[in-house]
């Protein structure tokens, strides 16, 4: 997030050292003009950011039926059903350990592929970019669909394919055990952008640290565990952090394979929150109750996020110092 | 989250390192030829692996319905058929319509709602500019599952359920990323240009219109490139929004998970998923067309402003 916390220093930079800045520094018509400019976000915030949490709160105190359009206040009901629904229990657990599975095979896998194409020459370099950024360009229905097909336990490709080593693959979209991995699969296939953040992590570590550590007699591998990581150990936390996020929310290739289909016998094992949230909001119509789920899945990003920033505090290299 | 990461990788990427960095120079004197040709070996088999489902996909377009599972990259007995029948089958045109409206306007308010709000930023000082900004970054990390059941609210009560306004309108009001990125833009612009252009008596909107806009087209160009991306392969939106109308008034992802089902034998279709094929191969063509023309924006775009975030 070096890049983040140094864009909201600059201005303060550029102001000048001398003096704190007081009010009567700021002109009034340039005050003006600034508010007016940012004030289309002003709106957008104060409607859709704010505005929609705080309906959020309210709508998840009360019983909220959309097909009657009636609410009625029902103090905690909302949350004391989250700890009576068995499926909150079973779509947290399967959406913790779909997180637990993926966001490190993401992070691993995008950096493995970065690693790769950090070491492409440059005249080849332009054509590995795009054909390893594909994925990410294709619509996420697409690559449901194409992989509908290729994970077909009897004549999906992938199985064909493991057949050649012997191997008898699994029945990877009916199979419970195999379902999470599937939608895993098809996660890690898209981790491209995670892989380009990491490329230009990579670009920008300096040249001569590799030099320096190869006279003191640190091999490739050594090289790589105690220069480039610590090196790009900032851009290894953003990635972790927001796929985290983006993990605990997981809906569209889960919801499209396993849910999209009312006649499909629902798979409990892709039953993750995210689709729970979205079947009882806009199939089952109980706002109020969805509104919990979301709060529910709001605190437990947030605790995970602060738990990853403290560890990543101690884990982490800043250049220049702490902080 | 994905255009952001994208762009954040953009935004972290020095493209001066980028010819003086040290993936190039170490390349060329590599410990062993052995290890060189290992290292191209998996370099192009992961290219293969990651072309494999579009050649897989292209190829199954040619094919007729009983031989689209048959996993063969040349087809056995080749068809244009699909390509004629898609069209009568589904009502792709209509999908990609619908599409193409939705994402043009989404991507065209959000360049141009993002640019204002991001300039208001960059260039004014006021008070609380920079705790509003942090604000801003803040909404970023805001996971978009906790506001989606009150936005439908919201958009019920404006009345505009029903219509395709929900899926752009909260494009007029600015995105905390794009905000991020364009703010970046114009930090890097000489401030001495818009003193002397003060000087000479332009206005306040007349130092966005007429000097940040034109020295930042590149900016506009990958914000409105993510956005239509990002609004083009958006399932969830379309999901709670268009989902009960016709499916002529569907989006393309909408419409092939529709397609997903409604060929689907566990709920009375025929397998013909010889459409749904087509269909994926057809929608994704225009992103593909996107990526390899935009691509040389994204680079030059960089370059061009030469600053490192």
């Amino acid at each position: 997030m070096a890049v983040l916390t140094d864009a909201g220093k600059k201005p303060g930079l550029r102001r000048g050292r001398a003096g704190k800045p007081k009010k009567t520094k700021f002109s009034r018509s340039e005050s003006i003009a600034g508010f007016l400019f940012i004030s289309p976000w002003i709106v957008g915030f104060l409607i859709f950011t704010l505005g929609a949490m705080i309906y959020s709160l309210v709508i998840s105190f009360t019983n909220y039926d959309l097909a009657t359009n009636t609410a009625n206040p029902v103090g905690f009901e909302n949350y004391a059903n989250l700890f009576d629904d068995p499926k909150v229990f079973m779509s947290l657990g399967n959406t913790l350990y779909y997180a637990v599975l993926a966001v490190p095979l993401e992070v691993i896998f995008a950096l493995f592929l970065a690693s790769l194409l950090n070491r492409v020459p440059k005249r080849g370099a332009g054509i590995f970019r795009i054909i390893y950024y594909l994925p990410k360009m294709t619509p996420s229905v697409a690559t449901a669909s194409i992989f509908l097909l290729l994970l077909n336990g009897n004549s999906g490709a992938i199985n064909q394919f493991l057949g050649f080593f012997g191997i008898t693959g699994p029945q990877w979209l009916i199979d419970p055990a195999w379902v999470k991995p599937s939608i895993v699969i098809m996660q890690v296939w898209t981790v491209s952008g995670t892989m380009l953040i990491l490329l230009a992590a990579l670009k920008n570590v300096p040249t001569d640290l590799y030099e320096a550590a190869s006279i003191d007699g640190a091999g490739k591998v050594r090289q790589f565990f105690t220069v480039t990581i610590p090196m790009i150990s900032n851009a290894l936390f953003f990635c972790t952090v927001v796929l985290t996020i983006a993990a605990v929310q997981v809906f569209d290739q889960a919801y499209l394979l396993f849910f999209r289909d009312p006649t499909n016998a629902s798979p409990d094992a892709a039953l993750f929150i995210g689709v729970y949230l979205f079947q009882q909001a806009f199939e089952q119509f109980n706002m109020g109750f969805a509104a919990a789920i979301a709060w529910l899945m709001f605190f437990i990003i947030m605790i995970i996020t602060v738990i990853q920033v403290r560890v990543g505090n101690r884990l982490v290299y800043y250049e220049g110092g702490t902080e | 989250m994905s255009a952001i990461s994208q762009a954040q990788a953009i935004v972290e990427s020095d493209p001066s390192s980028r010819s003086a960095g040290s993936g190039g120079s170490r390349w060329y004197k590599p410990r062993t030829v052995v290890g060189k040709i290992i290292r191209w070996i998996v370099l192009i088999g992961f290219a293969c692996a990651f072309l494999y489902p579009f050649v897989w996909l292209l190829a199954a377009t040619f094919k007729p319905r009983q031989d689209v599972f048959d996993n063969r990259l040349i087809p056995k007995t080749f068809t244009l058929d699909n390509y004629v029948q898609v069209w009568q089958q589904l009502p792709l045109l209509a999908w990609l319509g619908n599409s193409i409206y939705i994402a043009i306007l989404a991507a065209g308010f959000v360049t141009i709602s993002s640019s204002i709000v991001a300039f208001g930023f960059a260039y004014f000082r006021f008070p609380f500019r920079n705790s509003l900004f942090g604000l801003v970054l803040a909404t970023m990390m805001l996971p978009g599952a906790v506001t989606m059941v009150p936005l439908y609210l919201i958009w019920k009560d404006l009345g505009f359920l029903g219509t395709t306004v929900p899926l752009f309108g909260a494009n007029l009001f600015g995105s905390a990323f794009y905000i991020f990125l364009q703010r970046q833009f114009f930090m890097n612009l000489p401030r001495e240009l818009f003193e002397a252009a003060r000087m000479d008596g332009c206005s306040y909107f007349g130092l966005f219109r007429r000097i940040a806009v034109p020295l930042s087209i590149p900016s506009f160009i990958i914000v409105f490139i993510f956005e239509f991306q990002a609004s083009w392969n958006n399932l969830q939106a379309p999901l709670i929004y268009l989902n009960f109308g016709s499916p002529e008034q569907y989006t393309v992802p909408l419409g092939i998970s529709y397609a997903m089902t409604l060929f689907s034998p566990t709920s009375g279709g025929h397998a013909d998923y010889q459409w749904v094929v087509t269909a994926a191969f057809i929608v994704t063509l225009p992103m593909l067309i996107l990526f390899a023309g935009g691509q040389r924006y994204f680079i030059e775009g960089l370059a061009s402003t030469g600053r490192k975030g």
